[in-house]
């Protein structure tokens, strides 16, 4: 019994330590996450210039979709082929925003 | 020692199989595939909704001026609630994860806990989106006006007889009142056809397609954490001494979070 006891418990901390996640990571995530966000609400109400806070509120969301993939949902501490075949399609996406921003703002530009 | 011999036969086994370029489950691999395909359709109607934002971005509403209710207070208060929902749902992505971590000693009884809670956190998103939808749809007392040369004002219940515009200029008095007895039309509320907050349908449709699709997310998530939740407590994963399936649910659940981080900043901040 202690013996499968002992097994076990050597089980986990060599599982816990391989995956790079532990209740105080988790919990610094969070308070990071909680941080970000109440900075954004708060300077939202600032009288910065529109395109300071919507290139802050841009790097910061990414900061925040970084610590949630990276962490919360454990990629980075997945094998470099699968972050690499995860995330190199959003390329694509890049230029959609590139395409689509652009064709809206030149239509706004031009009279009807 | 043993890596190294691991590294020489998964060489030259390479187009043999046996190797596992991933190092990951297949389940785990599906739920991320799956993952990276919804957040391509999310991206899709951001983007869209960002593309026609620059093309009406004359008469489009301001985010600030419209989501400003907050429940039990009395006026404006913009963004509160929204920064309420990030944390609610923040909140259960922790726990999520502090489930799956539980998960991986094999702690029945701390999954089942953090699992619960998860459920609860949704419910409670769920139920302030509802709230929101109540009062986006309801709108002012009086609403907006289109008036008799075209104009789009706005009213505003702490300020009674006022018409606000676009540009951010404001009529009052009979001035004011000789504009509302001439107005083409009332609008009040918010459907997918008009609503008082701008003069385009446009934003309340993104508005409804856009929350709505990730609340549907959101609910399909709390559904399945409970189906998940079942499956824990009569004890399917410990007969099995495999708690994937926690895994699984838990990576869809902080994509739900995630995509509710751009919602956050592309609807209501920006």
């Amino acid at each position: 019994m202690t013996d499968i006891h002992h097994e076990h418990v050597s089980h986990e901390s060599e599982e816990k330590a391989h995956s790079g996640l532990n209740t105080k990571v988790i919990w610094k995530v969070f308070w990071i996450l909680l941080g970000v966000t109440i900075f954004e609400v708060s300077i939202s109400f600032t009288s910065l210039s529109k395109d300071i806070l919507l290139w802050t509120f841009v790097v910061l969301t990414i900061v925040k979709a970084y610590y949630i993939v990276g962490y919360f949902m454990h990629l980075k501490f997945e094998a470099t082929p699968l972050q690499w075949s995860l995330l190199l399609p959003f390329v694509l996406i890049v230029y959609l925003i590139f395409i689509a921003i652009y064709e809206g703002t030149a239509l706004g530009l031009t009279p009807y | 020692m043993s890596t190294n011999t691991a590294v020489a036969t998964a060489k030259s086994n390479v187009w043999g199989g046996g190797s596992s370029p991933f190092k990951t489950r297949w389940g785990k691999l599906y739920m991320w595939i799956f993952l990276v395909s919804d957040a391509f359709t999310f991206s899709s109607l951001l983007i869209a909704y960002g593309s026609l934002r620059h093309r009406f971005t004359h008469i489009w509403p301001k985010p600030n001026e419209v989501f400003t209710h907050f429940p039990f207070l009395h006026g404006h208060i913009p963004l509160a609630y929204v920064g309420l929902m990030t944390f609610i749902l923040i909140m259960s992505s922790v726990t999520m994860v502090l489930a799956v971590d539980a998960g991986h000693s094999l702690n029945k009884k701390a999954v089942l806990r953090w699992l619960g809670l998860t459920i609860i956190g949704g419910f409670m998103f769920l139920g302030s989106q509802a709230w929101e939808w109540y009062h986006f749809i309801k709108g002012s007392e009086k609403g907006a006006y289109v008036l008799a040369d075209g104009r789009f004002a706005r009213t505003d219940d702490l300020e009674p007889g006022v018409l606000k515009f676009h540009d951010g200029t404001m009529v009052e008095g009979t001035e004011a009142q000789a504009l509302i007895s001439t107005a083409t039309k009332n609008i009040v509320g918010a459907n997918l056809e008009e609503n008082e907050y701008g003069n385009t349908p446009l934003f309340a449709n993104f508005f409804f397609f856009i929350t709505g699709f990730h609340g549907f997310h959101v609910f399909s998530g709390v559904l399945i954490n409970i189906i998940v939740f079942i499956l824990v407590a009569r004890g399917f994963l410990d007969r099995k001494k495999d708690y994937e399936l926690v895994e699984k649910v838990g990576l869809y659940w902080h994509f739900v979070d995630l995509v509710w981080v751009f919602v956050f900043t592309f609807f209501y901040l920006v």
